[in-house]
């Protein structure tokens, strides 16, 4: 072995704690972007092959009835390139094992398989054969969800008729992949699922022969969406159309949008921050080593050595560094995608979702990581190659303080001398503090972020069910029922309270903006469904006029007293503008709200219900649940209780996985900064504190000294990584502020607790390990030494 | 005279490494109340080890060191600390101050540990350096270096002040400035006052000195006729 590469080894080892560290974070750094990059590599790659393969549609439209041959005039559209109709309708479903009635989405498919939009895939059991009228083949998140198997029967109400279905197969489909349904985005598969049925079958059951209500389209290369959605919508409107719109509002698609979008920008700013402290570190550990090593620099270039050369071998120090950092964080982060896809398989279903790493993902990982080493050495690089030989070998010079701002301001007074020595010394670090503050504080950041989304998905859930919706039950009906059946609600089993609701889709038009809508009319007295403004307070619903969600409002730049043109979608379709009287707040979707009665006359009908909200006496719940399965009237039930605990079940494991690998970046990070700024503290200031142990000082008045630094810069971070933390939370809010959700800036003083213990205890760990040394400084040495 | 410290059959034996180093072989030595002792010898002769281990700063392999009627061998490292704290000062070749506390905020250092502490804007004047007290180390001549170090040793008013090469970084007038500033504290104070020296030149100024060789005490000799540091030569 060559004597420089021996001398390499020799640093490598001196320096083990130090780069180890500096490996660490950078490794964390890898590891986040590995897994985060390619899970989202593979989650689109999914996405896409799933897409094209099984043909999604780009454009999407319900209608209430329309004859087949309606679909003819659709494919003549300009730019229409396929069209699929087909009879899709919300059932009440009795599953075995499930004491709840659950909501099943009936779609017809064709009695043989051909290829078609939207497609089938099949993924265990067969396909329906043709004719059978009690073939169906189910969506496997609700099957396993069920632990239902081929074979199994299920219950079902079709068009007010009991129905046996037989599991032949299950399935999915690209409309399907976040699968929800019975207009809630929280996903229960336990209670809702995709039950496809023979078209013919399914035609007769809902007496649909010849027509269809339901319509999905492709369009060709170059075609107009908003042109295509413009005719289709003026074709279907006499039929009852409800609007069509785009892949974009796609409810499952948008929800998968989003969440790839989401990791496309997380998988590249949290790596950056991990190499940009990566950087700091080694740029602190190099500095220090070419300071201590001024005579072998000496030496070396005295004996003849090449400033490259001298340059190479600090340049090695940082490049093992990163290397090893990249290998571990590598296998860190292959492992960790595989198990954050795993976690994806629970919330999408594809029919693959394989997780992968592209050799791009690791050729720029290990590119990246290699310059932020390279350009964290930088430093010690140009200070070691411009060191001349004789100078080189002189002995470093004392450390020169001088009077400083804290002389002058007065500041210095009234410190103890620890205190002082603390002081002046983070002061006379100047950027390196500044930068040790910020390091640690993204730390504490993004425990505050982690803490975030679950303090702000825990306050929407309690906002939307403890606040706006109070009922323990919801049922809608197939189709608006007389003001009469609340007396017949007010009978069943267990109903303590029940109140009515009229609900009919409707376009609501302002100026140049229009949304389609559910347009809700409760009752004035309406306890179960609230209507509340931004400080929680409940609105009262005035007689007249419309009450629009604030996003809502935004979208259609509306205020109150405007004028806004309703076009009902139902019915009649009558169209008139009423006046804007109210803004309400929610977090969940957009919609608008009108006296029960307002709506009535609106719609020129005698009371008429669409579903109503109930209070359920507990114990008289599952005689209720039996009697809601067979009820014809009732196409889709909503428990409350079950929403909330199957989504509870989610949240809870993404944030257990989430929080740990949180936990463990901050806690790598603190530790990083900590441990590296105290370790040089040490090196640096051996002799200083050797002296004051001679000086009578104890060991834990010198740990004082040489931790106090780090722990005013830990205690001046923490804030600052609030600060930063609470920011990066509100963009997120404003970014995240979507028609489907809007995330609330909720912060709990949990978090913030959370985050200061996390850092507190990996900044009093390294400082501990540290300090543990100061046990082996070895007084008498070092006061034969000149500094 | 009372003995301050009595110093009965030291031996230390370190291992570097393979070997082992006997740097005392069996010292006997006893110091006085108020002396001034110079210790005398080559480098490697073991006076510093017998400093390091007068001043609590390390223990021998065997025999006993007593300062007073408390045993300073066998005590615990938190006795030592408060030995040290409490009784002895400290000047060393390379001065050892603090670089980011001021001439004074040094001595206030010690001050604020000490029960009966001087001033320590009078222990820079006992060293003719109140005029410098803000200035910061990198500040100062070598010289003014040490005379702050030494008004930091005396300031918690010690029992014994314990010198290693005081002189030793310094050149030739300096070195002298410093050599009358330790015998004035002496002299004053009336602190027992040891201090370490390869110089002969310096012996002059003790009332006692001890020469020592091969870690052994080879000569104790009582100065007859004492002089000032200022009339030494070398």
């Amino acid at each position: 072995m060559k004597t420089h590469n021996r001398m390499l080894w020799r640093d490598l080892w001196h320096l083990r704690g130090q780069l180890t560290a500096a490996a660490l974070v950078v490794a964390c750094g890898v590891a986040a972007f590995v897994s985060m990059r390619s899970t989202y590599e593979s989650l689109l790659f999914a996405q896409a092959d799933y897409y094209s393969s099984f043909r999604f549609a780009d454009v999407f439209a319900q209608v209430k009835r329309a004859p087949e041959n309606v679909a003819a005039r659709v494919r003549e559209i300009p730019g229409v390139a396929q069209v699929r109709t087909r009879v899709a309708m919300p059932v009440t479903l009795d599953v075995p094992g499930l004491p709840e009635p659950a909501t099943g989405q009936m779609v017809s498919i064709p009695d043989r398989p051909r290829p078609m939009i939207n497609d089938l895939f099949l993924r265990r059991g067969r396909y329906i054969e043709p004719n059978r009228d009690d073939e169906v083949v189910a969506s496997e998140a609700f099957v396993v969800a069920n632990k239902l198997n081929l074979g199994d029967r299920i219950g079902a109400v079709i068009n007010g008729r009991w129905k046996r279905l037989n599991i032949v197969g299950t399935g999915l489909s690209p409309e399907y992949v976040y699968e929800v349904g019975g207009g809630t985005i929280f996903p229960d598969n336990r209670r809702f699922g995709v039950l496809w049925m023979g078209e013919r079958a399914l035609a007769a059951a809902f007496s649909m022969e010849g027509a269809f209500n339901d319509l999905a389209l492709t369009l060709s290369r170059g075609a107009s969406q908003p042109d295509v959605i413009q005719r289709v919508d003026l074709l279907l409107a006499r039929y009852g159309g409800l609007g069509a719109y785009g892949r974009e509002d796609q409810l499952s698609h948008r929800f998968i949008a989003d969440e790839i979008a989401q990791n496309r920008i997380s998988s590249s700013t949290l790596p950056a921050i991990f190499l940009g402290v990566a950087a700091f570190l080694l740029h602190i550990v190099l500095s220090r080593l070419v300071a201590m090593q001024r005579m072998e620099i000496g030496l070396l270039k005295a004996f003849g050595y090449s400033n490259r050369i001298v340059g190479w071998h600090y340049l090695k120090l940082a490049l093992v560094t990163v290397v090893c950092g990249v290998m571990v964080g590598t296998l860190v982060g292959l492992y960790l995608g595989g198990k954050l896809t795993e976690l994806y398989r629970d919330f999408y279903r594809f029919p693959r979702l394989d997780h992968f790493a592209s050799a791009g993902v690791l050729a720029l990982t290990t590119l990246v990581s290699v310059a932020a080493g390279a350009f964290g050495s930088l430093g010690a690089l140009l200070s070691a190659v411009a060191l001349p030989p004789a100078e080189a070998m002189r002995a470093e010079p004392p450390a020169g303080f001088r009077a400083g701002v804290l002389e002058r301001t007065g500041l210095a007074r009234l410190l103890p001398s620890s205190g002082r020595i603390i002081a002046r010394s983070i002061v006379r670090r100047g950027w390196k503090s500044v930068l040790a503050v910020l390091g640690i504080a993204c730390a504490a950041g993004m425990l505050v972020l982690g803490g975030f989304f679950y303090d702000a998905v825990r306050y929407l859930m309690w906002m939307q069910f403890e606040v706006v919706q109070r009922d323990d039950v919801t049922v809608a009906f197939n189709e608006p029922r007389s003001a009469d059946v609340r007396h017949e609600l007010a009978r069943l089993p267990g109903v303590m309270r029940s109140e009515p609701y009229r609900a009919v889709p409707a376009r609501l038009r302002f100026e140049h903006r229009s949304r389609r809508v559910d347009l809700t009319g409760l009752s004035p007295q309406s306890e179960l469904r609230r209507l509340i403004d931004v400080k929680l307070r409940p609105i009262s619903l005035p007689p007249e006029g419309l009450v629009l969600t604030a996003k809502l409002a935004e979208v259609l730049g509306a205020a109150p007293g405007d004028d806004v043109t309703v076009e009902v979608l139902e019915g009649a379709r009558p169209m008139r503008d009423v006046r804007v009287t109210g803004v309400a707040d929610e977090l969940v979707g957009v919609a608008a709200y009108m006296d029960v009665a307002a709506l009535n006359r609106l719609l020129r009908e005698q009371g008429a219900l669409s579903g109503a909200r109930m209070v359920v006496d507990a114990k008289e719940a599952p005689r209720l649940y039996n009697r809601l399965k067979g009820m014809p009237a009732v196409s889709g039930v909503a428990i409350r209780e079950s929403i909330l605990k199957s989504f509870e079940e989610i949240l809870d494991r993404s944030i257990r996985v989430s929080t740990l690998i949180n936990v463990l970046f901050a806690c790598v990070i603190a530790f990083g900064v900590v441990y590296n700024s105290a370790r040089i503290a040490l090196s640096e200031r051996g002799n200083e504190l050797a002296s004051l142990r001679v000086l009578g000082f104890t060991r834990r008045e010198v740990a004082v000294i040489l931790l106090g630094e780090q722990g005013v810069l830990t205690l001046l971070a923490i804030p600052l990584g609030y600060a930063l933390g609470t920011a990066i939370c509100w963009l997120l809010v404003t970014r995240l502020s979507t028609e489907l959700y809007r995330i609330p800036m909720v912060l709990t003083a949990r978090t913030f607790v959370f985050a200061f213990l996390v850092v507190g205890l990996a900044a009093a760990a390294s400082g501990f390990l540290v300090a543990r040394r100061l046990n082996r400084l070895d007084l008498i040495a070092v006061l034969k030494t000149r500094e | 005279m009372p003995a301050v410290f009595h110093v009965h059959g030291i031996s230390k034996v370190y291992r570097m490494g393979e070997v082992e180093v006997h740097a005392l072989r069996g010292v006997e030595l006893d110091l006085y109340a108020g002396e001034l002792v110079v210790l005398l010898g080559a480098s490697g002769s073991g006076k510093s080890t017998l400093l390091n281990i007068l001043g609590g700063l390390d223990v021998p392999t065997s025999g006993e060191v007593y300062y007073l009627d408390h045993k300073l061998t066998g005590a615990s490292e938190e006795q030592l600390t408060r030995f040290r704290r409490e009784h002895v000062g400290f000047v060393f070749q390379f001065y050892n101050l603090i670089p980011s506390l001021t001439a004074l905020e040094n001595v206030s250092l010690v001050t604020e540990i000490a029960e009966h502490p001087l001033d320590p804007g009078e222990a820079l004047q006992l060293v003719e350096l109140r005029e410098r007290m803000h200035h910061f180390p990198a500040q100062m001549s070598g010289g003014e270096q040490q005379r702050v170090a030494i008004a930091r040793a005396v300031a918690k008013r010690p029992d014994v002040l314990l010198c290693d090469e005081p002189t030793g970084s310094l050149d030739y007038a300096t070195g002298k400035i410093v050599l009358e500033v330790l015998a004035r504290v002496n002299r004053e104070m009336g602190t027992t006052t040891a201090i370490i020296t390869h110089n002969a030149a310096i012996a002059g100024m003790a009332d006692r000195v001890i020469r020592m060789s091969s870690g052994r005490v080879v000569d104790v000799r009582r100065n007859l006729q004492k002089i000032s540091p200022a009339e030494l030569a070398w």
